[in-house]
């Protein structure tokens, strides 16, 4: 399996190569290459734990890898200034777990909040762009609450509008099926396609919910272990052999990636007298 | 016995590591401050949630500041027949010690524990890192605005405090104990001096005392653990460091100014 390919054969707006990264003596990434083509949506996945929400500040430069080099449109992340650096997060928008809405300002002023910040315009446009975001994701009636009022599924939409407030060239989406029920999934889902469809974004998406994911993904990798173990579209993944792809792809409980922590002897651990 | 030293060294680095992360901080605050100019407003909101909304404590604890000063100055007073100079005591007192370093202690307890909550708070939320995301620079946007109100802030509390405090003194000098009201005003008029009392102890120590406790603060907040206990711990580190910082400044700075 070609892992680095590029199966779209589209133009790659995000290049990974040799991604290393430790948190203390643990290595989170592995010297990992992989690349997002633009305007298609591209998913991680993988068992909780294993570095999804890492490698999206890595991509952001949120955080630096310990080796390695990660593009984004052509230029290295981790090497600009920090002026060109925050020119290029102007064009990259992200979607949090929890939604990361400020939390003193009202849903409209969270949306217009971007704005305000990188544009100077008439406060009549503001309202307008602010309301069309709304409208795409289906809360515009509701700009005048706070995000203490929202829920978990209204914060994500919200934080989806401020999202694309800018406009942005790609969306990296943290996990946004995690903890919601089934119809702010689908609407979450749909959301995601169709921004994706209408408005050319390209997007990112990390998640283990492999249902939906694959519904929705162009191109998915699987990321364990601090590599990547799979790749493919959603089609070829499903009919993938490798027991570990297959384990999470179908959601068994144990097999290459284990159900317990590693640790010593089950038998072992009851016999040992407490210190 | 080894490891009470390795254990001693590694707290020992901690603390220096963590000392030198503070600095580096306050560097990058300090070159973020110039930036506010072209957005005032920042800096004016906060100056209202850390200072207006302080000012019930302050001017609470400035009057029974000063009516205890009024009765215990009165009672010492009174033994040389000197309670006529009590508006001078209670002035001079709250002028250069009381007044900046009691509303300091209570600014940290009231306002440097809200700063740092909220940084904390808005760190275990993502908010900050969403900031990040949106080009938008977390201190330029969110702490500076907050140290600069803190600096602010703090003289003016003093004042404030140190003024309430003297009515107080007066209240009960004068008003309960039967001091001279002349004598009360004219002592205070004739002997406290706009350099030595004023701009030395609720001038300059309040801006020396704000900028430490929002430099505290705000620090504590944006390097909490990004958890409730994280946050909780940080906001404790603050109210015990900024009381040490303020108590320790003030023994320096009296010793600076007085002597």
């Amino acid at each position: 399996m070609a892992i680095t390919s590029d199966p779209t054969q589209s133009e790659t707006l995000v290049r990974i190569r040799n991604l290393h990264f430790r948190r203390g003596r643990r290595a989170i990434f592995d010297g990992i290459d992989l690349d997002i083509p633009r305007g298609r949506i591209t998913a991680i996945l993988g068992p909780s734990g294993t570095g999804k929400t890492t490698l999206l500040r890595l991509i952001g430069a949120q955080i630096a890898p310990t080796q390695g080099t990660v593009e984004v449109d052509g230029r290295d992340v981790h090497r600009l200034p920090l002026d060109e650096l925050y020119e290029q997060r102007k064009r990259i928008g992200m979607l949090f777990q929890s939604g990361a809405l400020l939390t003193d300002l009202s849903l409209f002023e969270n949306v217009a909040f971007p704005l305000r910040e990188h544009m100077r315009l008439p406060e009549s446009m503001i309202r307008s762009l602010v309301l069309m975001k709304l409208e795409m994701v289906g809360l515009r009636g509701a700009r005048d609450l706070y995000p203490r009022e929202l829920s978990g599924g209204m914060a994500r939409r919200a934080a989806l509008a401020r999202a694309i407030a800018l406009d942005p060239m790609m969306i990296m989406y943290d996990e946004p099926f995690s903890g919601q029920d089934p119809i702010s999934m689908g609407i979450l889902v749909r959301l995601i396609k169709t921004l994706n469809d209408t408005l050319g974004i390209t997007s990112v998406l990390v998640s283990h919910d492999v249902a939906e994911t694959c519904t929705i993904a162009d191109y998915i990798y699987v990321l364990s272990g601090a590599k990547i173990v799979g790749a493919g579209t959603p089609q070829e993944l499903q009919a993938e052999h490798s027991p570990t792809v297959r384990q999470f792809m179908s959601g068994m409980p144990d097999g290459p990636l284990p159900f317990h922590y590693p640790g010593k002897a089950y038998l072992d651990d009851l016999l040992e007298a407490p210190r | 016995m080894t490891d009470l030293l390795a254990g001693l060294g590694r707290r020992s680095l901690d603390f220096f590591e963590r000392l030198g992360r503070g600095h580096l901080f306050l560097l990058r605050v300090l070159a973020s401050v110039p930036g506010l100019v072209r957005r005032p407003g920042l800096v004016v909101k906060q100056v209202w949630s850390t200072g207006v909304q302080s000012l019930i404590i302050i001017v609470i604890s400035g009057a029974f500041v000063g009516m205890v000063l009024g009765l215990q100055g009165y009672n010492t007073l009174v033994t040389f027949g000197a309670e006529e100079s009590l508006g001078l005591v209670v002035a001079k007192s709250l002028l250069r010690e009381l007044g900046p370093v009691v509303s300091a202690l209570l600014f940290a307890g009231r306002a440097g524990t809200a700063l740092t909550a909220e940084i904390g708070f808005m760190k275990a939320t993502e908010q900050l890192s969403a900031m990040e995301m949106m080009a938008v620079d977390p201190l330029r946007r969110i702490v500076a605005p907050r140290f600069v109100a803190a600096i602010i802030a703090m003289p003016l509390l003093a004042a404030i405090f140190t003024a309430v405090g003297v009515l107080g003194g007066y209240f009960c000098g004068v008003g309960l104990l039967g001091v001279d009201d002349g004598s009360f005003w004219s002592q205070m008029q004739a002997k406290v001096l706009l350099m030595e009392d004023v701009v030395n102890g609720v001038v300059i120590k309040g801006v020396v005392f704000g900028a430490v406790i929002s430099w505290i603060a705000v620090f504590e907040g944006y390097d909490a653990v990004p958890t409730s206990e994280g946050v909780s711990a940080a906001t404790t580190r603050t109210v015990v460091h900024s009381s040490l910082a303020v108590l320790g400044l003030d023994f320096v700075l009296t010793g600076l100014m007085f002597n």
